[in-house]
Protein backbone atom coordinates (compact mmCIF):
# COMPACT_ATOMS: atom_id res chain seq x y z
CA UNK A 1 0.00 0.00 0.00
CA UNK A 2 1.58 3.35 -1.49
CA UNK A 3 -0.12 6.29 0.58
CA UNK A 4 0.90 9.95 -1.13
CA UNK A 5 -0.90 12.70 1.69
CA UNK A 6 -0.78 16.30 0.12
CA UNK A 7 -0.41 18.57 2.74
CA UNK A 8 0.05 22.35 2.81
CA UNK A 9 2.24 25.47 4.84
CA UNK A 10 -0.32 27.58 6.33
CA UNK A 11 0.08 30.75 8.37
CA UNK A 12 -1.02 29.66 11.95
CA UNK A 13 -5.00 30.89 12.77
CA UNK A 14 -4.04 32.11 15.86
CA UNK A 15 -1.33 34.43 14.79
CA UNK A 16 -1.45 37.91 12.76
CA UNK A 17 -1.95 36.23 9.15
CA UNK A 18 -1.17 38.91 6.59
CA UNK A 19 -0.55 39.13 2.47
CA UNK A 20 2.39 40.81 0.95
CA UNK A 21 2.69 42.42 -2.41
CA UNK A 22 -0.79 40.30 -3.21
CA UNK A 23 0.24 36.73 -1.38
CA UNK A 24 0.09 35.45 1.80
CA UNK A 25 3.10 35.52 4.13
CA UNK A 26 4.13 32.12 4.46
CA UNK A 27 6.94 32.72 7.20
CA UNK A 28 8.73 30.09 9.09
CA UNK A 29 8.20 31.47 12.59
CA UNK A 30 4.42 31.89 12.48
CA UNK A 31 3.95 29.15 10.20
CA UNK A 32 2.46 25.51 10.86
CA UNK A 33 1.18 22.49 8.93
CA UNK A 34 -2.43 22.67 8.09
CA UNK A 35 -4.50 21.69 11.31
CA UNK A 36 -6.50 20.09 8.82
CA UNK A 37 -3.79 17.86 7.05
CA UNK A 38 -3.09 15.94 10.29
CA UNK A 39 -6.65 14.56 9.85
CA UNK A 40 -5.56 13.06 6.35
CA UNK A 41 -2.11 11.84 7.32
CA UNK A 42 -3.38 10.18 10.71
CA UNK A 43 -5.95 8.23 7.69
CA UNK A 44 -3.36 7.29 6.10
CA UNK A 45 -1.15 5.95 8.62
CA UNK A 46 -4.10 4.42 9.96
CA UNK A 47 -4.68 1.99 6.98
CA UNK A 48 -1.12 1.49 7.04
CA UNK A 49 -1.13 0.65 10.89
CA UNK A 50 -4.37 -2.30 9.76
CA UNK A 51 -2.01 -4.16 7.42
CA UNK A 52 -0.49 -7.98 8.25
CA UNK A 53 3.38 -6.84 8.98
CA UNK A 54 4.58 -8.35 6.45
CA UNK A 55 2.20 -5.58 3.96
CA UNK A 56 3.39 -2.61 6.52
CA UNK A 57 6.66 -3.11 5.80
CA UNK A 58 6.56 -2.60 2.09
CA UNK A 59 3.73 -0.03 2.47
CA UNK A 60 4.90 3.63 2.41
CA UNK A 61 3.25 7.29 3.59
CA UNK A 62 4.66 10.00 1.54
CA UNK A 63 3.62 13.43 2.30
CA UNK A 64 4.12 15.81 -0.74
CA UNK A 65 3.76 19.86 -0.29
CA UNK A 66 4.44 22.88 -2.59
CA UNK A 67 6.68 25.39 -0.83
CA UNK A 68 9.60 27.13 -0.26
CA UNK A 69 12.01 25.54 2.91
CA UNK A 70 9.62 27.36 5.28
CA UNK A 71 7.52 24.58 5.19
CA UNK A 72 10.05 21.77 6.24
CA UNK A 73 8.56 22.82 9.77
CA UNK A 74 5.28 20.73 8.16
CA UNK A 75 7.17 17.94 6.60
CA UNK A 76 8.52 17.39 9.89
CA UNK A 77 4.94 17.18 11.78
CA UNK A 78 4.02 14.81 9.92
CA UNK A 79 7.67 12.81 10.44
CA UNK A 80 6.78 13.29 14.21
CA UNK A 81 3.04 11.53 13.52
CA UNK A 82 5.09 8.62 12.02
CA UNK A 83 5.30 9.66 8.83
CA UNK A 84 8.54 7.68 6.76
CA UNK A 85 8.70 10.50 3.68
CA UNK A 86 8.35 13.83 2.85
CA UNK A 87 8.76 15.39 -0.22
CA UNK A 88 8.57 19.04 -1.32
CA UNK A 89 8.58 20.73 -4.46
CA UNK A 90 9.86 24.38 -4.66
CA UNK A 91 10.84 26.34 -7.13
CA UNK A 92 10.84 29.94 -7.62
CA UNK A 93 8.53 30.25 -10.78
CA UNK A 94 5.98 28.59 -8.51
CA UNK A 95 5.48 31.66 -6.87
CA UNK A 96 1.43 33.25 -7.88
CA UNK A 97 0.59 29.29 -8.48
CA UNK A 98 -3.27 29.69 -8.47
CA UNK A 99 -5.17 26.42 -8.03
CA UNK A 100 -4.57 25.00 -11.48
CA UNK A 101 -0.57 25.43 -11.21
CA UNK A 102 -0.63 23.88 -8.25
CA UNK A 103 -2.18 21.16 -9.03
CA UNK A 104 -0.44 20.15 -12.01
CA UNK A 105 2.24 20.54 -9.71
CA UNK A 106 1.57 18.39 -7.05
CA UNK A 107 -0.09 15.93 -10.01
CA UNK A 108 3.27 15.71 -11.60
CA UNK A 109 5.22 14.61 -8.18
CA UNK A 110 2.70 12.20 -7.68
CA UNK A 111 3.62 10.66 -11.13
CA UNK A 112 7.55 10.67 -10.00
CA UNK A 113 6.38 8.91 -7.17
CA UNK A 114 4.50 6.47 -9.02
CA UNK A 115 7.19 6.00 -11.39
CA UNK A 116 8.91 3.78 -8.67
CA UNK A 117 5.64 1.56 -7.77
CA UNK A 118 2.28 2.68 -7.78
CA UNK A 119 0.45 4.64 -5.67
CA UNK A 120 -2.75 2.83 -4.73
CA UNK A 121 -4.38 6.36 -2.52
CA UNK A 122 -3.62 9.90 -2.79
CA UNK A 123 -5.13 11.79 0.54
CA UNK A 124 -5.70 15.30 1.53
CA UNK A 125 -7.00 16.95 4.36
CA UNK A 126 -10.92 18.80 3.40
CA UNK A 127 -9.56 22.54 3.21
CA UNK A 128 -6.49 24.58 4.08
CA UNK A 129 -7.33 26.88 6.35
CA UNK A 130 -5.66 30.16 4.89
CA UNK A 131 -7.24 29.82 1.54
CA UNK A 132 -10.74 27.19 2.73
CA UNK A 133 -11.17 26.41 -1.39
CA UNK A 134 -11.48 22.91 -0.58
CA UNK A 135 -11.23 22.77 -4.69
CA UNK A 136 -7.43 21.18 -4.71
CA UNK A 137 -8.32 17.72 -4.09
CA UNK A 138 -10.83 17.35 -6.54
CA UNK A 139 -8.64 19.23 -8.87
CA UNK A 140 -6.22 16.68 -8.17
CA UNK A 141 -8.67 13.40 -9.38
CA UNK A 142 -9.43 15.67 -12.42
CA UNK A 143 -5.59 16.01 -13.45
CA UNK A 144 -4.89 12.30 -12.32
CA UNK A 145 -8.28 10.84 -14.03
CA UNK A 146 -8.93 9.23 -10.37
CA UNK A 147 -12.08 8.68 -9.09
CA UNK A 148 -12.74 11.20 -6.21
CA UNK A 149 -14.31 10.66 -2.71
CA UNK A 150 -14.08 13.74 -0.94
CA UNK A 151 -15.05 15.54 2.40
CA UNK A 152 -15.07 12.28 3.81
CA UNK A 153 -16.10 11.64 7.29
CA UNK A 154 -15.37 8.21 7.45
CA UNK A 155 -13.03 6.44 5.46
CA UNK A 156 -12.79 2.71 4.57
CA UNK A 157 -10.90 1.12 2.88
CA UNK A 158 -11.04 -2.57 1.93
CA UNK A 159 -6.92 -3.95 0.61
CA UNK A 160 -8.33 -7.27 -0.76
CA UNK A 161 -11.03 -5.83 -2.73
CA UNK A 162 -9.07 -2.65 -3.41
CA UNK A 163 -11.70 -0.41 -3.25
CA UNK A 164 -12.24 2.55 -0.81
CA UNK A 165 -15.84 3.77 0.99
CA UNK A 166 -16.42 7.02 1.95
CA UNK A 167 -19.39 8.55 4.42
CA UNK A 168 -20.02 12.60 3.73
CA UNK A 169 -22.34 14.81 5.40
CA UNK A 170 -23.16 17.67 3.16
CA UNK A 171 -25.76 20.34 4.06
CA UNK A 172 -28.42 18.97 2.51
CA UNK A 173 -27.49 15.57 2.18
CA UNK A 174 -25.90 12.12 3.42
CA UNK A 175 -24.07 10.30 0.83
CA UNK A 176 -22.27 6.79 0.92
CA UNK A 177 -19.62 6.69 -2.27
CA UNK A 178 -17.82 3.70 -3.10
CA UNK A 179 -14.92 3.94 -6.05
CA UNK A 180 -12.08 1.60 -6.96
CA UNK A 181 -8.45 2.00 -6.06
CA UNK A 182 -6.27 4.10 -6.64
CA UNK A 183 -8.10 7.24 -5.46
CA UNK A 184 -8.52 10.78 -4.58
CA UNK A 185 -9.87 11.05 -1.19
CA UNK A 186 -9.76 13.91 0.88
CA UNK A 187 -11.10 13.38 5.17
CA UNK A 188 -12.80 16.04 7.31
CA UNK A 189 -12.15 16.71 10.87
CA UNK A 190 -14.56 14.17 11.74
CA UNK A 191 -12.56 11.23 10.72
CA UNK A 192 -10.31 10.59 13.17
CA UNK A 193 -8.45 12.34 15.97
CA UNK A 194 -4.66 12.76 14.86
CA UNK A 195 -2.48 10.84 17.27
CA UNK A 196 0.28 13.37 19.32
CA UNK A 197 3.50 12.45 18.62
CA UNK A 198 5.66 10.32 20.90
CA UNK A 199 9.12 11.88 22.20
CA UNK A 200 10.92 9.11 20.26
CA UNK A 201 9.49 9.88 16.75
CA UNK A 202 9.77 13.94 17.98
CA UNK A 203 13.89 13.21 18.05
CA UNK A 204 13.98 11.11 14.70
CA UNK A 205 12.14 13.57 12.93
CA UNK A 206 14.75 16.38 13.77
CA UNK A 207 17.02 14.86 11.61
CA UNK A 208 15.23 13.01 9.05
CA UNK A 209 15.59 13.87 5.75
CA UNK A 210 14.00 16.12 3.31
CA UNK A 211 13.80 15.29 -0.43
CA UNK A 212 13.63 18.10 -2.63
CA UNK A 213 12.36 18.20 -6.29
CA UNK A 214 12.28 20.92 -9.21
CA UNK A 215 10.27 21.90 -11.92
CA UNK A 216 13.17 20.22 -14.07
CA UNK A 217 12.66 17.26 -12.04
CA UNK A 218 9.25 16.95 -13.17
CA UNK A 219 9.45 17.58 -16.48
CA UNK A 220 7.26 20.74 -16.11
CA UNK A 221 7.14 23.66 -18.24
CA UNK A 222 7.62 26.70 -15.56
CA UNK A 223 5.47 28.98 -18.28
CA UNK A 224 2.24 26.09 -17.00
CA UNK A 225 2.64 26.91 -13.36
CA UNK A 226 3.57 30.33 -10.89
CA UNK A 227 2.42 33.50 -11.73
CA UNK A 228 3.18 32.74 -15.76
CA UNK A 229 0.40 30.09 -16.27
CA UNK A 230 -2.18 31.78 -13.40
CA UNK A 231 -5.55 32.10 -14.66
CA UNK A 232 -6.37 34.82 -11.95
CA UNK A 233 -4.31 37.32 -10.47
CA UNK A 234 -4.46 39.15 -7.32
CA UNK A 235 -5.40 42.81 -7.48
CA UNK A 236 -5.47 44.12 -4.13
CA UNK A 237 -5.00 42.82 -0.83
CA UNK A 238 -6.11 45.07 2.24
CA UNK A 239 -6.76 44.94 5.90
CA UNK A 240 -9.81 45.66 6.85
CA UNK A 241 -10.05 48.57 9.46
CA UNK A 242 -10.83 47.34 12.82
CA UNK A 243 -14.28 47.30 14.00
CA UNK A 244 -15.44 50.24 16.31
CA UNK A 245 -15.36 50.05 20.02
CA UNK A 246 -17.82 47.23 21.05
CA UNK A 247 -20.16 48.55 23.59
CA UNK A 248 -20.25 46.44 26.68
CA UNK A 249 -24.08 46.32 28.80
CA UNK A 250 -23.72 44.54 31.86
CA UNK A 251 -26.88 42.66 32.79
CA UNK A 252 -28.12 43.66 35.97
CA UNK A 253 -31.83 42.86 34.89
CA UNK A 254 -32.12 44.64 32.21
CA UNK A 255 -29.73 43.17 29.97
CA UNK A 256 -31.92 41.60 27.32
CA UNK A 257 -33.57 44.83 27.03
CA UNK A 258 -30.69 46.95 26.28
CA UNK A 259 -29.64 43.90 23.57
CA UNK A 260 -33.29 44.68 21.80
CA UNK A 261 -33.47 48.13 21.84
CA UNK A 262 -29.88 48.21 20.00
CA UNK A 263 -31.13 46.17 17.25
CA UNK A 264 -34.63 48.42 16.55
CA UNK A 265 -31.76 51.60 16.95
CA UNK A 266 -29.64 50.17 14.08
CA UNK A 267 -32.32 48.79 11.98
CA UNK A 268 -31.37 44.85 12.76
CA UNK A 269 -35.25 43.99 13.24
CA UNK B 1 -20.62 42.01 -27.47
CA UNK B 2 -22.83 41.14 -24.64
CA UNK B 3 -21.85 39.12 -21.94
CA UNK B 4 -23.62 35.84 -21.44
CA UNK B 5 -23.78 35.26 -17.86
CA UNK B 6 -24.92 31.05 -16.65
CA UNK B 7 -25.94 30.84 -12.71
CA UNK B 8 -27.03 26.90 -11.55
CA UNK B 9 -30.30 27.21 -9.53
CA UNK B 10 -30.02 25.08 -6.75
CA UNK B 11 -33.31 24.48 -5.51
CA UNK B 12 -35.44 24.47 -8.74
CA UNK B 13 -37.78 21.94 -8.18
CA UNK B 14 -39.83 24.19 -5.24
CA UNK B 15 -38.79 28.18 -5.58
CA UNK B 16 -35.51 29.97 -5.68
CA UNK B 17 -34.23 30.55 -2.50
CA UNK B 18 -32.18 34.19 -1.63
CA UNK B 19 -28.52 32.85 -2.72
CA UNK B 20 -30.47 31.86 -6.23
CA UNK B 21 -32.03 35.06 -6.20
CA UNK B 22 -29.09 36.93 -5.46
CA UNK B 23 -27.13 35.44 -8.30
CA UNK B 24 -29.46 35.93 -10.75
CA UNK B 25 -28.96 39.74 -9.52
CA UNK B 26 -25.31 39.74 -9.81
CA UNK B 27 -25.59 38.01 -13.35
CA UNK B 28 -27.70 40.69 -14.17
CA UNK B 29 -25.49 43.62 -13.67
CA UNK B 30 -22.47 41.62 -15.36
CA UNK B 31 -24.51 41.06 -18.37
CA UNK B 32 -27.53 38.70 -20.07
CA UNK B 33 -28.35 36.33 -17.21
CA UNK B 34 -29.37 33.02 -18.00
CA UNK B 35 -30.03 29.51 -15.87
CA UNK B 36 -29.05 26.43 -16.08
CA UNK B 37 -31.09 23.67 -13.79
CA UNK B 38 -30.66 19.99 -13.41
CA UNK B 39 -34.17 19.53 -12.05
CA UNK B 40 -37.47 20.32 -13.38
CA UNK B 41 -38.25 24.13 -12.48
CA UNK B 42 -41.39 24.54 -11.04
CA UNK B 43 -43.92 27.38 -11.74
CA UNK B 44 -43.13 29.64 -8.78
CA UNK B 45 -39.35 29.23 -10.13
CA UNK B 46 -40.28 30.26 -13.50
CA UNK B 47 -42.35 33.13 -12.28
CA UNK B 48 -39.00 34.16 -10.48
CA UNK B 49 -37.18 33.25 -13.28
CA UNK B 50 -38.88 35.98 -15.23
CA UNK B 51 -39.23 38.69 -12.39
CA UNK B 52 -35.59 38.51 -12.53
CA UNK B 53 -34.63 39.08 -16.50
CA UNK B 54 -34.03 35.16 -17.45
CA UNK B 55 -35.07 34.60 -20.45
CA UNK B 56 -33.74 31.57 -20.73
CA UNK B 57 -33.00 27.93 -18.58
CA UNK B 58 -31.28 25.11 -19.60
CA UNK B 59 -32.48 22.04 -18.34
CA UNK B 60 -30.28 19.20 -18.36
CA UNK B 61 -31.71 15.75 -19.39
CA UNK B 62 -28.99 13.00 -18.26
CA UNK B 63 -29.16 9.50 -20.14
CA UNK B 64 -31.37 6.99 -18.58
CA UNK B 65 -27.85 4.83 -17.35
CA UNK B 66 -27.19 7.84 -14.72
CA UNK B 67 -29.30 7.06 -11.78
CA UNK B 68 -30.81 9.77 -9.83
CA UNK B 69 -28.48 9.52 -7.02
CA UNK B 70 -25.58 9.73 -9.45
CA UNK B 71 -26.44 12.68 -11.12
CA UNK B 72 -25.26 14.33 -7.85
CA UNK B 73 -21.45 13.51 -8.47
CA UNK B 74 -18.87 16.02 -8.91
CA UNK B 75 -18.18 14.75 -12.17
CA UNK B 76 -21.80 14.48 -14.03
CA UNK B 77 -22.35 17.87 -12.63
CA UNK B 78 -18.86 19.51 -13.83
CA UNK B 79 -19.80 17.57 -17.51
CA UNK B 80 -23.83 18.40 -17.36
CA UNK B 81 -22.64 22.33 -16.75
CA UNK B 82 -19.73 22.19 -19.19
CA UNK B 83 -22.51 21.26 -21.91
CA UNK B 84 -24.95 23.88 -20.66
CA UNK B 85 -21.80 26.19 -21.08
CA UNK B 86 -20.98 25.72 -24.37
CA UNK B 87 -24.83 25.65 -25.19
CA UNK B 88 -25.62 29.44 -23.68
CA UNK B 89 -22.22 30.87 -25.02
CA UNK B 90 -21.66 31.48 -21.27
CA UNK B 91 -19.12 33.56 -20.35
CA UNK B 92 -19.33 33.71 -16.81
CA UNK B 93 -20.50 30.87 -14.58
CA UNK B 94 -22.10 32.33 -11.19
CA UNK B 95 -22.83 29.04 -8.44
CA UNK B 96 -23.85 29.36 -4.97
CA UNK B 97 -21.26 28.71 -2.12
CA UNK B 98 -22.24 24.93 -1.02
CA UNK B 99 -19.31 22.21 -0.79
CA UNK B 100 -20.73 20.61 -3.69
CA UNK B 101 -20.97 23.54 -5.94
CA UNK B 102 -17.41 24.77 -5.10
CA UNK B 103 -16.47 21.33 -6.23
CA UNK B 104 -18.80 21.04 -9.43
CA UNK B 105 -17.36 24.81 -9.73
CA UNK B 106 -13.52 23.78 -10.01
CA UNK B 107 -14.22 20.49 -12.32
CA UNK B 108 -15.95 22.80 -14.54
CA UNK B 109 -13.50 25.92 -14.57
CA UNK B 110 -10.57 22.63 -14.91
CA UNK B 111 -12.49 21.39 -18.31
CA UNK B 112 -13.09 24.66 -19.75
CA UNK B 113 -9.59 26.02 -19.07
CA UNK B 114 -11.51 28.95 -17.00
CA UNK B 115 -10.30 30.71 -14.26
CA UNK B 116 -12.02 30.31 -10.89
CA UNK B 117 -12.48 32.34 -7.59
CA UNK B 118 -14.43 30.42 -4.70
CA UNK B 119 -16.19 32.00 -2.05
CA UNK B 120 -16.61 35.70 -3.82
CA UNK B 121 -18.37 38.35 -1.84
CA UNK B 122 -19.01 40.20 -4.77
CA UNK B 123 -18.25 40.21 -8.55
CA UNK B 124 -17.88 42.98 -10.92
CA UNK B 125 -16.71 43.80 -14.58
CA UNK B 126 -14.31 46.08 -14.84
CA UNK B 127 -12.00 46.90 -17.70
CA UNK B 128 -13.28 43.68 -20.00
CA UNK B 129 -12.53 41.43 -17.10
CA UNK B 130 -14.46 39.68 -14.28
CA UNK B 131 -12.96 40.66 -10.56
CA UNK B 132 -13.90 38.91 -7.62
CA UNK B 133 -13.93 40.25 -4.10
CA UNK B 134 -12.84 38.19 -1.17
CA UNK B 135 -12.89 38.57 2.74
CA UNK B 136 -10.30 36.59 3.94
CA UNK B 137 -7.96 35.68 7.16
CA UNK B 138 -12.11 35.31 8.90
CA UNK B 139 -13.26 38.84 7.75
CA UNK B 140 -9.92 40.63 8.53
CA UNK B 141 -8.56 41.19 4.96
CA UNK B 142 -10.12 42.35 1.71
CA UNK B 143 -8.93 40.65 -1.71
CA UNK B 144 -9.53 41.51 -4.97
CA UNK B 145 -8.82 38.90 -7.99
CA UNK B 146 -8.98 39.45 -11.51
CA UNK B 147 -9.61 36.57 -14.37
CA UNK B 148 -7.41 36.57 -17.48
CA UNK B 149 -8.81 33.77 -18.85
CA UNK B 150 -11.47 34.40 -21.40
CA UNK B 151 -14.39 32.45 -19.15
CA UNK B 152 -13.94 32.99 -15.61
CA UNK B 153 -16.20 30.25 -13.00
CA UNK B 154 -17.08 31.75 -9.58
CA UNK B 155 -18.90 30.22 -6.18
CA UNK B 156 -20.51 33.41 -4.40
CA UNK B 157 -21.05 34.08 -1.05
CA UNK B 158 -25.22 34.69 0.26
CA UNK B 159 -25.48 37.69 1.27
CA UNK B 160 -23.34 39.52 -1.07
CA UNK B 161 -25.99 41.33 -2.73
CA UNK B 162 -29.57 42.41 -2.13
CA UNK B 163 -31.86 40.09 -4.63
CA UNK B 164 -33.26 42.60 -6.74
CA UNK B 165 -36.12 41.74 -9.68
CA UNK B 166 -35.56 43.52 -12.95
CA UNK B 167 -36.92 46.49 -14.11
CA UNK B 168 -39.18 44.40 -16.36
CA UNK B 169 -40.03 41.22 -15.98
CA UNK B 170 -39.61 38.86 -19.55
CA UNK B 171 -40.71 35.14 -20.47
CA UNK B 172 -38.80 32.32 -19.48
CA UNK B 173 -38.71 29.83 -21.61
CA UNK B 174 -37.14 26.37 -20.67
CA UNK B 175 -34.75 24.51 -22.71
CA UNK B 176 -33.60 20.65 -22.61
CA UNK B 177 -30.17 19.75 -23.75
CA UNK B 178 -28.96 16.29 -24.19
CA UNK B 179 -25.80 15.60 -21.81
CA UNK B 180 -23.34 13.06 -22.52
CA UNK B 181 -21.98 11.47 -19.74
CA UNK B 182 -18.34 9.42 -20.47
CA UNK B 183 -18.07 6.56 -18.29
CA UNK B 184 -14.95 8.10 -16.65
CA UNK B 185 -17.29 10.21 -15.03
CA UNK B 186 -19.18 7.87 -12.59
CA UNK B 187 -16.47 5.82 -11.70
CA UNK B 188 -17.50 6.41 -8.27
CA UNK B 189 -20.49 4.53 -7.23
CA UNK B 190 -23.45 6.18 -4.79
CA UNK B 191 -23.93 3.54 -2.30
CA UNK B 192 -26.85 5.64 -0.72
CA UNK B 193 -27.71 8.77 -0.44
CA UNK B 194 -30.44 10.55 1.56
CA UNK B 195 -31.70 14.02 0.82
CA UNK B 196 -32.01 16.20 4.07
CA UNK B 197 -36.37 17.24 4.29
CA UNK B 198 -36.78 20.53 3.70
CA UNK B 199 -38.97 22.04 6.16
CA UNK B 200 -41.68 24.62 4.55
CA UNK B 201 -42.27 27.20 6.30
CA UNK B 202 -39.73 26.49 8.79
CA UNK B 203 -36.35 28.73 9.56
CA UNK B 204 -33.82 30.26 6.83
CA UNK B 205 -31.17 28.02 5.71
CA UNK B 206 -28.01 28.77 8.05
CA UNK B 207 -25.77 28.96 5.15
CA UNK B 208 -27.71 31.99 3.41
CA UNK B 209 -29.82 33.86 6.35
CA UNK B 210 -29.69 37.49 6.93
CA UNK B 211 -29.80 37.05 10.56
CA UNK B 212 -28.45 33.71 12.48
CA UNK B 213 -28.91 33.28 16.41
CA UNK B 214 -26.08 30.86 17.73
CA UNK B 215 -25.61 28.96 20.49
CA UNK B 216 -22.56 27.68 22.43
CA UNK B 217 -21.01 25.91 25.27
CA UNK B 218 -22.86 28.22 27.60
CA UNK B 219 -26.57 27.29 26.72
CA UNK B 220 -25.37 23.81 28.58
CA UNK B 221 -27.64 21.67 26.18
CA UNK B 222 -30.86 24.19 26.74
CA UNK B 223 -31.18 25.80 22.60
CA UNK B 224 -34.64 27.00 23.67
CA UNK B 225 -33.43 30.40 24.20
CA UNK B 226 -31.89 30.29 21.23
CA UNK B 227 -34.47 29.32 18.97
CA UNK B 228 -37.09 31.85 20.94
CA UNK B 229 -34.96 34.88 20.05
CA UNK B 230 -34.20 33.36 16.54
CA UNK B 231 -37.89 33.11 15.70
CA UNK B 232 -38.91 36.50 16.42
CA UNK B 233 -36.35 37.56 14.41
CA UNK B 234 -37.05 35.13 11.27
CA UNK B 235 -33.43 34.08 11.57
CA UNK B 236 -31.58 30.37 11.09
CA UNK B 237 -30.07 28.84 14.65
CA UNK B 238 -26.15 27.80 14.74
CA UNK B 239 -24.22 26.41 16.95
CA UNK B 240 -20.17 26.10 18.03
CA UNK B 241 -18.61 22.28 16.84
CA UNK B 242 -18.38 21.97 20.86
CA UNK B 243 -21.92 22.33 21.10
CA UNK B 244 -22.80 19.55 18.03
CA UNK B 245 -19.76 17.29 19.68
CA UNK B 246 -22.34 17.37 22.84
CA UNK B 247 -25.09 16.40 20.35
CA UNK B 248 -27.65 19.55 21.71
CA UNK B 249 -27.44 20.81 17.88
CA UNK B 250 -26.77 19.63 14.72
CA UNK B 251 -25.28 22.20 12.22
CA UNK B 252 -22.27 23.88 13.14
CA UNK B 253 -20.72 27.25 12.29
CA UNK B 254 -16.89 27.27 11.77
CA UNK B 255 -14.26 26.98 9.23
CA UNK B 256 -14.62 23.29 8.19
CA UNK B 257 -18.71 23.69 9.06
CA UNK B 258 -21.05 26.04 7.70
CA UNK B 259 -19.69 29.46 6.61
CA UNK B 260 -21.80 32.45 7.28
CA UNK B 261 -21.62 36.68 6.53
CA UNK B 262 -24.97 37.80 7.44
CA UNK B 263 -26.09 41.01 8.22
CA UNK B 264 -26.79 40.42 11.85
CA UNK B 265 -25.22 37.47 14.01
CA UNK B 266 -26.11 37.16 17.37
CA UNK B 267 -23.88 34.46 19.47
CA UNK B 268 -25.05 33.45 22.85
CA UNK B 269 -22.73 31.29 24.97
CA UNK B 270 -19.88 30.86 23.06
CA UNK B 271 -16.16 32.05 23.84
CA UNK B 272 -15.41 32.70 20.34
CA UNK B 273 -12.90 29.93 19.36
CA UNK B 274 -10.57 30.25 16.46
CA UNK B 275 -12.60 27.60 14.48
CA UNK B 276 -16.31 29.28 14.96
CA UNK B 277 -14.53 32.88 14.40
CA UNK B 278 -13.44 32.19 10.95
CA UNK B 279 -16.82 30.44 10.17
CA UNK B 280 -18.47 33.74 11.50
CA UNK B 281 -16.37 36.72 11.47
CA UNK B 282 -17.47 38.26 8.14
CA UNK B 283 -20.54 39.11 9.36
CA UNK B 284 -21.52 42.79 9.24
CA UNK B 285 -22.81 43.04 12.96
CA UNK B 286 -21.83 40.98 15.95
CA UNK B 287 -23.48 40.58 19.04
CA UNK B 288 -22.60 38.61 21.85
CA UNK B 289 -24.26 37.50 25.18
CA UNK B 290 -22.07 35.63 27.36
CA UNK B 291 -21.38 35.75 31.36
CA UNK B 292 -17.61 36.09 31.12
CA UNK B 293 -16.64 39.41 30.20
CA UNK B 294 -13.79 38.05 28.45
CA UNK B 295 -14.57 35.56 25.94
CA UNK B 296 -13.05 36.50 22.84
CA UNK B 297 -15.69 37.06 20.80
CA UNK B 298 -16.85 39.92 22.43
CA UNK B 299 -13.27 41.55 21.18
CA UNK B 300 -14.97 41.61 17.92
CA UNK B 301 -18.14 42.17 18.75
CA UNK B 302 -20.09 45.65 17.94
CA UNK B 303 -22.39 45.19 20.79
CA UNK B 304 -22.20 42.89 24.22
CA UNK B 305 -24.05 41.77 27.29
CA UNK B 306 -22.30 40.16 30.00
CA UNK B 307 -25.09 38.26 31.40
CA UNK B 308 -27.10 34.69 31.37
CA UNK B 309 -28.12 34.10 28.19
CA UNK B 310 -31.47 32.05 29.60
CA UNK B 311 -32.45 35.43 30.93
CA UNK B 312 -31.21 37.93 28.44
CA UNK B 313 -32.15 35.98 25.20
CA UNK B 314 -35.84 35.88 26.47
CA UNK B 315 -36.17 39.47 27.82
CA UNK B 316 -35.08 40.30 24.25
CA UNK B 317 -37.17 38.42 22.60
CA UNK B 318 -40.63 39.58 24.71
CA UNK B 319 -39.40 43.41 23.88
CA UNK B 320 -39.08 42.88 20.31
CA UNK B 321 -42.41 41.02 20.24
CA UNK B 322 -43.77 44.23 21.38
CA UNK B 323 -42.10 46.47 19.40
CA UNK B 324 -43.76 44.08 16.76
CA UNK B 325 -46.75 44.36 18.03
Amino acid sequence: MRIVVAVKYVPDIHADRRFDAGRVVRSSEEGTLNELDENAIEAALRIVESLPEAEQETSEVVVLTMAGPEADTAIRKAYQMGVGRGVRVSDEALAGSDYFGTVATLAAAIRKIEEEGPVDLVLTGMAALDGLGSVVPVLLAAELDLPQLTLAGKLEVDVQARTAQVTRELDDALEVLTAPLPAVVSVTDHANWPRFPNFKLIMAARTQPIEVWDLAALGLDPATVGDAGARTRVLAATPRPPRPEVEVVVDKGEGGRALAEFLIRNDLV
Amino acid sequence: MTTNVLVLLDSPETQLRSAALELLTIARSLGRPKAVTLGSPSVTTLAQLGAYGVDTVLQAELPTSVSTDAAHLTAVVSVTLETAVRRANADIVLLSATFPNKEAAARLAYALGAGLVIDAAAVRAEDGKAVGYKRVFAGSWDTSCEVVTEQAVFTVRANSVVPEPAESSVQTEVIGFPVEVPASATTVTVVSREEKPVVEGGRPALAEAATVVAGGRGTDGDFGPIEELADVLGAAVGATRDAVYEGWFDTFIGQTGVTIAPRLYIGAGISGAPHHRGGMQASQVIVAVNNDSDSPLFEIADFAVVGDLAEVLPQAAQVLREHKG
